[in-house]
């Protein structure tokens, strides 16, 4: 119970004057995925079937691992983005809000660091 | 937390038949929404039976007439009767649209009628619009300007700017598209919703407006403007046939605009 103005309740804490990079960002990475999953799906079934050893090869070239890394950045960044909007869309409470979103910024942050180095680790030694 | 369930006081009871005392060949189920706030019951869908050749062929026309001749406690908004007012929005047949002009020859079968989504109800379909309202005087809808108008004459406005305003002045404020948009469903504590982003709109392009910056700045947030996510049941049920996804893009395409 409030006796709040409903004006109030709107206007609230003001705008953020924030969120125009948020959804830009989302659009950029959308578009920088999309070659970039065509390549990564062809390469894959081109790689059906292969060994260990070639597998490693391809990845090591130049080319192949500096996509990879791009295609990893692109769609980690572009997952950060969308999951905070579900969790901003689903969750209200604030507490609970807060957790999710620390898990879902550490998480994202850790696989793609784990993709990273995976990529790094063979292009490297192979 | 998102609800996908209904609340225990929202859950639908079993509702009354009204049978028509009319004799006609050309009868139709209507099933209303109906709730009262007074007796602390759960809201039932009533089923009234109207004689469509004793009836005008609009949704609304059943509506008066039930009212009028068989239940005078069914609750309702309505003025112009011809789409001009915006206060007989509800959802019939699954879409939100104005009773008055919607043809009961629309619907195949039984005619449904619910309040407009997600929001408070009154009454029956009286819906609570009291925040939706708050929302549109929250983007000002009215002309800004520092320069004062010329002593002798109106503020002048090319007809290629007038036309900007076409699509957009329309808009009747029935609140169709908001309810019809889950974002505004989850968050209409924060997101302002299709109808009131289309006013908000409608000011930042009109040409004798000098306050499409600070108003710009009012609206750019993560909630008030961008939890649009263009699922586009805005400009697919508005009865007017205008398209406020669009107009909600050309904003999100000037907040670019400044920072480029």
């Amino acid at each position: 119970m409030s006796l709040k103005t409903p004006l109030g309740k709107v206007r609230g804490l003001g705008s953020a004057k924030d969120g125009t990079h948020h959804w830009w960002a989302q659009r950029v990475t959308a578009v920088a995925l999309v070659p970039l999953t065509l390549w990564f799906v062809y390469a894959v079934m081109a790689l059906a079937g292969a060994d260990h050893a070639t597998a490693s090869a391809w990845l090591a070239s130049p080319f192949n691992a500096i996509a990879m890394l791009l295609l990893i950045i692109a769609t980690f960044h572009h997952l950060h983005l969308g999951l905070q909007v579900v969790v901003e869309d689903y969750v209200h409470a604030e507490g609970t809000k807060i957790a999710v979103m620390l898990a879902v910024k550490l998480g994202v942050f850790a696989l793609a660091i784990a993709a990273g180095f995976a990529v790094l680790k063979v292009a490297f030694t192979a | 937390m998102a609800e996908f369930a209904l609340p225990a006081n929202s859950k639908m009871g079993k509702g009354k038949t009204w049978p028509t005392t009319d004799a006609g060949k050309r009868i139709k189920k209507f099933n209303i929404y109906r709730w009262n706030p007074d007796d602390e019951k759960n809201p039932v869908v009533d089923t009234y039976e109207v004689d469509l050749d004793e009836c005008g062929p609009m949704v609304l026309d059943a509506l008066i007439k039930i009212k009028n001749e068989v239940d005078q406690t069914l609750t309702f908004r309505r003025s112009c009767r011809e789409g001009i007012c915006g206060s007989c929005a509800m959802n019939i047949d699954g879409t939100n649209t104005l009773a008055c002009t919607k043809f009961i020859d629309d619907v195949d079968k039984d005619v449904n009628i619910y309040p407009l989504p997600h929001m408070k109800v009154v009454k029956d379909l009286v819906p609570d619009l009291n925040n939706a309202y708050a929302q549109l005087a929250s983007v000002e809808p009215w002309l800004k300007s520092k320069t004062p108008p010329p002593p002798d004459k109106e503020r002048l406005q090319t007809p290629e700017d007038r036309k900007k305003l076409d699509g957009l002045y329309e808009c009747i404020l029935c609140f169709s598209c908001a309810t019809s948009c889950p974002s505004y469903w989850w968050n209409s504590d924060r997101y302002l919703g299709p109808a009131v982003l289309l006013q908000a709109y409608r000011w930042l392009i009109d040409s004798r407006d000098e306050a499409t910056g600070e108003r710009l700045d009012n609206l750019e947030d993560p909630f008030r403007l961008y939890r649009c996510h263009t699922i586009m049941n805005c400009s697919k049920t508005c009865p007017k046939g205008l398209n406020p996804a669009k107009a909600i893009a050309e904003i999100k395409k000037m907040m670019i605009a400044r920072q480029s």
